[in-house]
Parts: structure tokens; C-alpha cells; sequence
């Protein structure tokens, strides 16, 4: 186990480090000199250049990216020249909500997809089988901000069950927090329910063959433990894989559903530092993001080699 | 090995008689329906329609007419324009992204699968890095660096692709590059470049090509995102995801703005996804089973 942490983590690094390049270089390379950005047009070349001299522009772009490495290393990810907030307290105060809302989607998503599975499995071919299939073939072409609006429409404007934008913290009223994160989190839950559901189902229909589960079945335990227990258990690395491929796939939903339910996280910081042109925040959220998500991968990783030794081993 | 061949033989002579039964009447509802929003986006400009970007204050969010078949949006400009012009937004975008994606992807993954050794780590490596990134987070950061274009958004929407499609492209060839039609070319002296485009590229070319239909259906999904947050091709323009994101300011009053759109970009995907879907089955043995 310790050799297999140990391979992985030589791998990991060259990663990050490729990462924090590519981030580095998507902000440094492209057009628009960051000088200009907080100077505005009216600026003269005298003003730019002295900017640029004190923001260490004007160094070689392989220093530029040392130091800026360095600070990063140090815990430093800049400062936002439009609001004067590091990006440490930014992501700090946003992290929470946009985590907040990727653990309720995915408890949802899973609430609906494992039992729709089960269901499907059991009476595999049957006519609600196929609709259920049907659906949610159906649902893997709806965007998330179709189903955003959609569920706005039904809920807040037409229902008026559930506000469609707001938040407050779960500090002061959990309640009044939880109501805020149904619909954004439900729009989520809706585009992770038929994949979790698809790849399950067709687990499911083999594990259903098994000869431990007709061993199960003759020595007369319940229907609802064999499904939920039994048969369920084979299945649990399908689900953390999956789990595991979509946690792209949410961060991007994330960052859209956060944006139209006027969600404080970490995708709205992103699109806002967007709109502004604040760019030491964006490079800040996008390294976090990508830094973050490389090592969600690497613990899904070491999820799957504590559950299966045949990887910790090798012989996968 | 005379036996093997010859199972393998029947097995490809069986199998597709029985497939190409079940295309089935969804299968060509979902061609018509990518055909006709393909020749309706191709024709924008001859079709007798009102100008996309004409406002008429006076004509705000009218009712479907025989004028404005339609309506009109809050600005009173004419719907059905607007949807077709925004089809050719998003159909662009859409089949020009995949086409980067499965050209360079392709090619550096059959020549990864084929060569294997350090190119393969090498092309492999990259794309990890590559793959890094949330494809959303990774979008809206090079548009928002290198500005609102067109162009810029079809490239960056192609470039993150290509590890897709080159795990493809690398997977079928590895399988390939063993069999022994490709062996038989090597023995008879055949060049790489020869065995690459002659032997493997026939056999690579229908599982990217499914793959293709199904990139089509997600790039229309990424562009029509960026495009809802605004952050897309910049206005008047229209694409579907601007559409909707303006039709969702006036939902309590006019719905239909939003969800005409909506449920054009949804059948879009959907037939995309669908015919996609079944040309993969067709293409992947394991899955013939299901």
C-alpha cells in the first residue's frame, strides 16, 4: 500500500507542477497586459511602465513564474487589485458554500440514481426499465442551466414554493440556509442522477447472476437486504469511479448553478472576477480549482486501492 | 489459429445483419430533426426572414403572429431569426470544436498507440495535465484572457477535447496494432506511415466518428453554458445560450423566450447523443452484449 501512495505522489507532483505552469502561462502569455487592465485606456506609457516595473513585469517570464511559484508555495496568492482582498480570504469565505452545494448535489444525485438502479436491475427489460433507461438517456442532454430555469420556472414563479435566488449562512439559520440550496442543488442532482444510475444498473445486472445471491436468496434472507446490502457492495467501486469522473463535470455545473441562483462560492467569484477583469483573483481561483481537483483524483485513487487490492497490487 | 480466424470471421458476418435492424424509428427522427436544423442554420440568409438584430421598441415580447411566428424577444426583435441565426452560432461552434479535437487527438493518439515507448508517456503526460483542469473552469478562463471571439471560443472549445478523443483513438489502436492483418502488413514490409493510414485509420475512423457525434452534443452544451453566462460570442449575435439567458429575465412574463430555445438546443443534443450513440454501439463489441 505504502509503495503504491508513494508511486502515485511521484506521479502527482510533475502534475501540479504542470498545472501551476499552465495557469501561469494562460494569464502571463495572452494579450491584455495586466498594467493596462488596472491602469484603464486613459493611461500614459510613462504610468504603465512604472506599474509594470513595480509589479516586476518587466522581469523574464521564467522569474516571473519562480517567484510567483514561490509566493504560492509560501501561501501567498496575491491580492485583488479591484477589492484589496487576497485570494487566501476569497476562496477561504466561498469555499464553504460551493462545497456545501457539490455534497448536497451529489447526495441527491445518489438518493435518486441507486434506487432507480436497483429497481431497473431487478426487472431489467420490463416496461419501467426502459423508461427509466429512456429518461435518463434523456436527461445526459439537458444542461444544467436548462434545468436551472426549468426548475425556476415550476418552483419560484409559477409554484412559488422555493425562492430562486438568495442565500444565508447555516450559522444563523440553518433552515432558511438548507431552503436556499434545494433548487440549486436538485438542478445539480438532475444531471448527476442517470449517470450514477446507467453504469450501476448495468454493474448490477451481472452482480444479479452471482452465485452468492442466489446463496442469499435460498437461505431466505429479505429482498430489500440482499439488493441494498448484498448486491450493492461489488458495486460500491463503480460508484466512487463514477463519483470520481464527474467531480469535473459538477465544478462546472457548480459554477453555473452558484452563478444564476446567486449562490456566494467559488464559481460565482470566478465568473465575477471574470465580468470585473480581475485577474489575480481569477488566476488565484482557477490554480486553486485545478490544484483541488488533481487531488480529489488522487484520493479517489487511493479510495479505490484501500477497496481493491488487485490495484494497490498491480494487476489491474 | 485457423479456428480462431474463422469464429472471429462469423462473428463479423452475424453481427450486423442483426444491428441494423434495431436503428429503430428514434434513430432517423433524431437524423431528420440534426438535418433540418443543419439546412435551416446553412440557408439563414436565403430564407425570407425579418433581420435578428433589428429591434422594434414598439413590438416588445409579442405573441406568435403570422408577422413574428415566434413573437419577439424584450428588445422586439423576431424570434424564429433570432433561433436560426443562433443555430448557426451554435452549430459552428459545435461541429468546428470537434473537428480540432479529433484531428489533432486523433492523430497523436494512434500514433501513440502505435509507437508506443516514450511518445506514448509523453502524449499521455500532456493531456493528464490537460485533463487537470475542469473543462469549464479551463474555458472560461482563456476566453476570459484572450477575449470574446468566434474563433477564440471554437479553439479553446477544441483544444479540450483532444484528450478525449486521443484516449479513444490510442485505445482502439492498441487493440488493433496486434491483429494480424497489421502484422501480415508489417511481414510484407509495409512503411509506418502506410500501415498507419492504410490498415488502422479505416479501423479508427467509426469509433471517432461516433465519438465525434457525442463531442458535437457536449461542445453545444459548453458553448450554450458560456454563452448563458454571457461570456460567449459577444452580443447582438445570438446563440442559444444567450437566448435563454435573456429569456430567463423575463420568465414570469414571457416563458416561451426561454424555453423555445431551450427545448431547440435539447432536441439538438439529444438527436446528437443519440445518433452518436448508436453508431458507438454498433462500433464497440463489449457493449453489443447489453
Amino acid at each position: 500500500m505504502l509503495g503504491f501512495v508513494a508511486r502515485r505522489l511521484v506521479y502527482l507532483l510533475p502534475v501540479l507542477i504542470a498545472v501551476s505552469l499552465l495557469t501561469f502561462l494562460i494569464a502571463s502569455l495572452l494579450p491584455g497586459d495586466l498594467a493596462y487592465v488596472i491602469l484603464g485606456d486613459q493611461a500614459t506609457p510613462e504610468k504603465v511602465e512604472a506599474l509594470r516595473h513595480d509589479m516586476g513585469l518587466d522581469q523574464p517570464i521564467w522569474w516571473r513564474y519562480l517567484s510567483w511559484l514561490g509566493h504560492v508555495l509560501e501561501g501567498d496568492f496575491g491580492r485583488s487589485f479591484r477589492t484589496g482582498q487576497t485570494v487566501w480570504q476569497a476562496v477561504a469565505e466561498r469555499l464553504p458554500v460551493s462545497f456545501e452545494l457539490m455534497l448536497l448535489a451529489e447526495i441527491v444525485g445518489i438518493a435518486i440514481g441507486v434506487p432507480v438502479a436497483i429497481a431497473c436491475a431487478v426487472r431489467s427489460g420490463s416496461a419501467f426499465d426502459r423508461f427509466m433507461t429512456g429518461s435518463a438517456f434523456g436527461m445526459l442532454s439537458v444542461p444544467t442551466f436548462l434545468s436551472a430555469i426549468l426548475l425556476i420556472y415550476l418552483f419560484a414563479v409559477e409554484l412559488r414554493w422555493l425562492p430562486a435566488t438568495g442565500y444565508v449562512p447555516f450559522e444563523e439559520d440553518p433552515a432558511g440556509n438548507l431552503r436556499f440550496f434545494v433548487l440549486p442543488a436538485l438542478t445539480l442532482a438532475l444531471a448527476e442522477w442517470p449517470g450514477i444510475m446507467r453504469v450501476l444498473r448495468s454493474d448490477m445486472i451481472a452482480t444479479l447472476q452471482e452465485d452468492y445471491i442466489a446463496l442469499a436468496k435460498a437461505k431466505g434472507l429479505k429482498a430489500s437486504r440482499i439488493l441494498f446490502v448484498h448486491a450493492l457492495k461489488p458495486s460500491s467501486l463503480t460508484l466512487i469511479t463514477i463519483t470520481g469522473i464527474n467531480i469535473g463535470r459538477l465544478i462546472g455545473g457548480a459554477v453555473i448553478v452558484e452563478t444564476i441562483f446567486a449562490l456566494p462560492g467559488l464559481g460565482r467569484l470566478l465568473v465575477g472576477a471574470i465580468y470585473t477583469r480581475d485577474l489575480i483573483i481569477l488566476q488565484g481561483v482557477v490554480l486553486f480549482v485545478a490544484g483541488g481537483f488533481v487531488l480529489m483524483n488522487f484520493i479517489v485513487d487511493m479510495l479505490y486501492a484501500v477497496l481493491d487490492p488487485r490495484i494497490r497490487h498491480g494487476h489491474a | 489459429m485457423a479456428t480462431l480466424e474463422l469464429s472471429l470471421n462469423e462473428d463479423v458476418a452475424v453481427t450486423p445483419v442483426r444491428r441494423v435492424r434495431r436503428l429503430g424509428p428514434l434513430f432517423w427522427a433524431a437524423v431528420t430533426w440534426t438535418v433540418f436544423i443543419l439546412a435551416a442554420a446553412a440557408f439563414a440568409g436565403v430564407l425570407p426572414l425579418p433581420s435578428p438584430t433589428d429591434m422594434d421598441m414598439l413590438e416588445r415580447r409579442m405573441p406568435m403572429s403570422g408577422l413574428h411566428w415566434l413573437g419577439t424577444d424584450g428588445l422586439g426583435r423576431d424570434e424564429l431569426a433570432r433561433l436560426i441565426h443562433g443555430a448557426r452560432i451554435s452549430l459552428t461552434v459545435g461541429l468546428c470544436a470537434p473537428v480540432i479535437g479529433v484531428t489533432i487527438g486523433g492523430a497523436l493518439g494512434m500514433l501513440a498507440g502505435y509507437f508506443r515507448g516514450r511518445f506514448e508517456s509523453l502524449v499521455v503526460g500532456s493531456m493528464d495535465v490537460l485533463l487537470a483542469f475542469p473543462p469549464l473552469i479551463l474555458a472560461l478562463a482563456v476566453t476570459a484572457y484572450l477575449g470574446q471571439s468566434l474563433f477564440n471560443l471554437t479553439c479553446i472549445l477544441g483544444v479540450l477535447g483532444i484528450p478525449a478523443f486521443m484516449r479513444v483513438a490510442r485505445a482502439a489502436t492498441l487493440t488493433l496494432a496486434r491483429r494480424e492483418f497489421v502484422i501480415a502488413a508489417e511481414a510484407l514490409g509495409a512503411t509506418h506511415a502506410r500501415i498507419l493510414l492504410r490498415e488502422l485509420l479505416p479501423n479508427v475512423f467509426l469509433p471517432l466518428l461516433a465519438f465525434f457525434l457525442l463531442g458535437v452534443a457536449v461542445t453545444i452544451v459548453v458553448e450554450g453554458a458560456l454563452s448563458f453566462l454571457g461570456l460567449g460570442v459577444p452580443p447582438p449575435i445570438s446563440s442559444w445560450g444567450s437566448m435563454i439567458g435573456e429569456g430567463r429575465e423575463s420568465l414570469e412574463v414571457a416563458p416561451r423566450l426561454a424555453f423555445i430555445p431551450a427545448i431547440t438546443m435539447f432536441l439538438t443534443v439529444l438527436s446528437f447523443n443519440l445518433v452518436g450513440d448508436t453508431l458507438r454501439a454498433l462500433t464497440d463489441p463489449r457493449q453489443g452484449a447489453l
